[in-house]
């Protein structure tokens, strides 16, 4: 075979792969209506449950209301980074608008140092999911492969 | 064939898989689990206070106070995959402004080999029972404490125990020049 030829077969095998898991992580984004369903923890506080390295599972359907006690993962405008922290106040108006309160479970006081200047509460378009599921050291692999700079470069390029 | 970086890897390789089988055996076997039980829950007390909630949008709104029993026994909930629960108590009421409210009152966590039998005596709240407006007066308030069971692996489940009270608020504020209602009851 000419050596092009073969050059092609590989590239394309490749493609093959990447491409499939590319799909399935989007279908996963689909089926949980979620934009970043898989989360790899990258610090901890003192009194949390979860350590580093530790994967949640994200799902955030709208017919599953949050309500005190969940666990949710929201983003702040201006950090990249979100955070997971537990609700502790729901107060919910008769035309649907709802806001939020959260809190670190290690910390005494609740999440408004970290809100933006101003904000009060959590808005429902801010809360990226719902925490429904935990599996412990799995993320440590991921952790370990995003210090390479171009694997890092590469997975913001595709999960953003 | 034989090296010592083959038979380490073969090693690395072979713990890897007991250890995925056996976090799956643990998710597999715990799944169908409900972890419900029974708790007595006690509002002792309760009070409205306005005051000015300097933590929020620095308006008045009305602040609730009380002092809470409760007496509950978790042992027969920390099965192999219950790493840590997380205990809090709910207040539920409803108000002209907001149809649902929900306001977390005390937390705990109990970990694994920690005291599971827990009883307290008229403590007070953990955090303060704001509400977002001025509606707490006569309103009837549902406590009920719920548990997040944290697994090893698998999922996070919220489950509400058997045992929710209820109370109401007096209609009328308690300022600081009215003294305190006394427990025989002055209400």
């Amino acid at each position: 075979m000419h050596w092009s030829r073969k050059l092609i077969n590989r590239l394309l095998r490749y493609a093959i792969v990447v491409s499939t898991l590319l799909m399935l992580w989007k279908s996963l984004v689909l089926a949980t209506n979620c934009s970043r369903p898989i989360l790899v923890v990258l610090s901890s506080d003192g009194y949390s449950f979860y350590n580093l390295g530790d994967l949640f599972f994200v799902t955030n359907y709208p017919a599953d209301p949050i309500r005190t006690g969940d666990v949710v993962v929201f983003r702040i405008e201006g950090r990249f980074i979100p955070i997971v922290h537990r609700v502790i106040r729901v107060h919910e108006r008769e035309d649907g608008y709802v806001k939020f309160l959260t809190k670190g479970d290690g910390s005494q006081v609740d999440d408004r140092g970290l809100y933006p200047v101003g904000q009060l509460w959590l808005e429902r378009e801010q809360i990226v999911g719902k925490v429904k599921g935990y599996l412990p050291y799995l993320g440590l692999f991921v952790i370990l492969l995003s210090n390479l700079p171009l694997v890092d470069r590469l997975l913001s390029g595709v999960l953003a | 064939m034989h090296s010592f970086l083959s038979r380490a890897n073969t090693l690395f390789a072979f713990t890897i898989t007991v250890l995925a089988v056996l976090t799956t055996g643990v998710f597999v076997s715990t799944f169908f689990e409900e972890y419900r039980g029974t708790v007595s829950i006690g509002a002792v007390r309760p009070i409205v206070k306005h005051m000015t909630d300097f933590s929020a949008n620095r308006k008045k709104n009305d602040l609730g106070v009380l002092q809470l029993t409760l007496d509950m026994d978790l042992n027969p909930l920390f099965d192999w995959n219950v790493k840590q629960l997380f205990l809090y108590l709910v207040a539920e009421y409803v108000t002209p402004a907001n149809t649902l409210n929900q306001v977390v009152l005390w937390d705990k966590i109990v970990r694994r080999g920690e005291e599971a039998r827990l009883s307290f005596h008229e403590i007070a709240t953990k955090y303060y029972f704001w509400d977002d407006g001025e509606h707490l007066r006569s309103n009837n308030v549902t406590l009920s404490l719920n548990w997040n069971i944290i697994s090893n692996a698998g999922r996070l489940m919220h489950v509400r125990a058997n045992g929710s009270t209820s109370f109401v608020f007096p209609d009328q504020y308690i300022t600081s020049r009215t003294a305190s209602p006394k427990p025989s009851g002055q209400q």
